[in-house]
């Protein structure tokens, strides 16, 4: 107990298994290091053919003037798109919505993932519905969630949720009760909340799985010798639950910073809630501006870079253990 | 929490009023459980109710909860005011979803072998290549993958989704696959080569029954990916190829009633993957965590 990091690494599912020697691949010639990677080519061709060469266009295509409904005016402009960029209010506005939409949602949901996977690791009447009912939000098509909550639950005049405000004022004999127009009154407060609902189960479901491969037999141990349940979660569940923690945490944040169809159906990207994906669609499938909506795909690109970097620093934690 | 079992040995051998305050909290915290999953539940549980509702008991405030039933918004999304077929676009979902599952695997599983039982030189940098891959915005593609599709007359076809998505799902695939794989057994394939068993019986005896359920979690998840995709189908297609997702935006009209149609349509489309999740919950788990949880 002393050694939480012990614990950790020796009960995580991955290290219990070592690879076996593995013979250099030197010591085959180039033959067989060739008969090794033979397998692995396909995959990597279409990876990097599908995603990076489109991606060497894009880089093109922003160092050009070019829009699609002004065709003869095709050229390169050098930097020209870039410049514009950093002096437009709405990039620098998309890319804070996109970090705060993104912090947000991820951090929300981790915490009321965590809540909720400590709440399922224990023993109760009808835990595997219980369960069902839980990640029922995250296999529910993102589009048909973002229509759900946009017109089911906000709409001002019929949604659930100012129709349940009618209903109880009318318990107390009022009928003023208050019917605020969601989407418009706290637009970004109305995405996040529709995907904090749609990202929690996804958060629940990896911390819950964490928690159960944790070893029960440390832990039973500490209680006979009087640890209390604060002291086995901060000592022992908790430094076992990081890494899953940050495994939650790393993918929900590559799917929620990308997210499109939320922004896309629940406010067309108004007041504010325009994240850098929406604003690259709405530069290149509606002003048609090709060079404009590169750079913004450039600078989108470097930033995920950064993102990542820090990111898969964490993640190698993963493979680092397994090659000790 | 977590760890505050009313069963546990420390507990049984205390004092009787102790279990029973133990027994107590934890009935409590199975309310609580119980609320959450029913909170959480809600919104989906009201788009079902309205789904089944007539235009006007859905569109009222305070809402209606003992409306009459009916089925009227599943007959509008089979078509039966507009006369458009869901099936189009049903299809080409359901083609999109399974040709790109199918091209992920075959083309993930070779490469985990590569990276896992007779690992590659520098097989981590590889990995961290696919991953990366996944962090790149599929936005900054988008533009020269349309003006490439517009000049090989690939738009509004399924195949050009087909491509995206496997591209989308193969980084998960290749993960996943290789966490499952790298289960087997090195010593035990080589004393089966060296006794003689081919290729195939290896395979088949030894590494199938321990990478089949890497194979069905890479494919769920690739499934449901695929299904719900958005941007690329609402940008490459148009009238022939265009997806269910793309086909339930249609529903919401400027004008009219269109609540209970629009409901039904999103719990019929997102019926595949509600069912799939469903039954295999497990192997959700194993999918969303590229198989580091198993």
């Amino acid at each position: 107990m002393s050694t939480p990091s012990i614990t950790r690494w020796a009960h995580h599912p991955r290290i219990a298994r070592q690879p076996a020697e593995i013979p250099s691949p030197s010591r085959r010639g180039p033959r067989g290091a060739w008969a090794r990677r033979a397998p692995l080519l396909p995959a990597l061709i279409f990876m990097i053919v599908v995603t990076q060469l489109p991606f060497v266009g894009t880089l093109v295509i922003s160092f050009m003037r070019w829009n699609a409904l002004n065709p003869s005016a095709k050229g390169f402009t050098g930097l020209d798109n870039y410049k514009e960029e950093f002096t437009d209010p709405q990039l620098r506005s998309a890319l804070s919505t996109t970090v705060v939409l993104t912090v947000t949602v991820v951090l929300v949901s981790l915490a009321l993932g965590l809540g909720l996977a400590l709440l399922m690791d224990r023993k109760f009447a009808g835990r595997g519905a219980v369960r069902t009912l839980l990640i029922t939000p995250f296999l529910v098509v993102p589009v048909a969630s973002a229509l759900l909550w946009k017109h089911a639950l906000y709409n001002a005049t019929y949604g659930l949720i100012n129709g349940s405000l009618t209903w109880i004022w009318s318990l107390f004999g009022s009928d003023s009760a208050p019917q605020p127009d969601w989407l418009s009154t706290s637009p970004k407060l109305a995405v996040e909340a529709s995907l904090i609902w749609q990202w929690t189960p996804f958060m629940m479901l990896i911390l819950l799985a964490g928690l159960q491969s944790r070893p029960t037999d440390v832990v039973e141990a500490a209680r006979v010798d009087g640890a209390g349940t604060w002291d086995i979660f901060r000592y022992l569940t908790f430094p076992h639950l990081r890494r899953y923690l940050e495994l939650a945490a790393l993918l929900g944040t590559v799917y929620v910073v990308q997210n499109f169809d939320a922004v896309f159906t629940l406010t067309s990207g108004g007041l504010g809630t325009a994240n850098l994906p929406y604003a690259v669609y709405t530069t290149f499938y509606q002003a048609h501006d090709y060079g404009q909506a590169s750079a913004e795909g450039v600078i989108v690109v470097i930033l995920s870079i950064i993102v990542a970097t820090f990111a898969l620093r964490s993640v190698s934690s993963l493979l680092r253990e397994e090659t000790l | 929490m977590a760890t505050a079992t009313a069963t546990s040995p420390a507990a049984s051998g205390t004092s009787s009023p102790t279990t029973a305050r133990a027994r107590r909290n934890g009935r409590a915290l199975g309310i609580l459980a119980w609320l959450c999953g029913i909170v959480f539940f809600l919104p989906f549980g009201w788009m079902l109710l309205t789904s089944f509702h007539s235009e006007q008991d859905a569109g009222t405030n305070p809402p209606k909860l003992d409306a009459a039933l009916t089925l009227h918004g599943y007959r509008e999304f089979f078509g039966s005011g507009t006369g458009v077929s869901p099936w189009p676009p049903l299809i080409n979902s359901l083609t999109a979803s399974i040709a790109s599952t199918v091209l992920v695997l075959v083309l993930a599983t070779p490469a985990a072998y590569a990276l896992s039982v007779k690992p590659v030189r520098k097989w981590t940098d590889a990995m961290f290549f696919f991953l990366s891959t996944k962090m790149l915005p599929v936005v900054a593609g988008l533009l020269p993958v349309y003006l490439i599709a517009k000049n090989t007359g690939m738009l509004d076809n399924i195949w050009l989704l087909v491509i995206l998505y496997t591209s989308m799902n193969l980084p998960i695939a290749v993960w996943m696959m290789r966490s499952f794989l790298a289960d087997v057994p090195v010593a035990v394939l080589e004393a089966a080569s060296i006794d003689g068993a081919g290729l195939p019986t290896v395979l088949v005896r030894i590494v199938a029954p321990i990478v089949a359920p890497g194979i069905a979690a890479t494919a769920l998840i690739s499934f449901i990916f695929s299904w719900n995709e958005l941007l690329f189908a609402r940008v490459l297609t148009g009238v022939t190829a265009s997806t269910a997702p793309v086909f339930l935006t249609s529903f919401v009209t400027s004008q009219g009633l269109f609540l209970a149609k629009v409901c039904a349509a999103a719990v019929c489309i997102s019926l595949p993957v509600l069912a799939a999740g469903f039954a295999a919950q497990d192997k959700l788990v194993q999918g969303l965590s590229l198989g580091a949880v198993k």
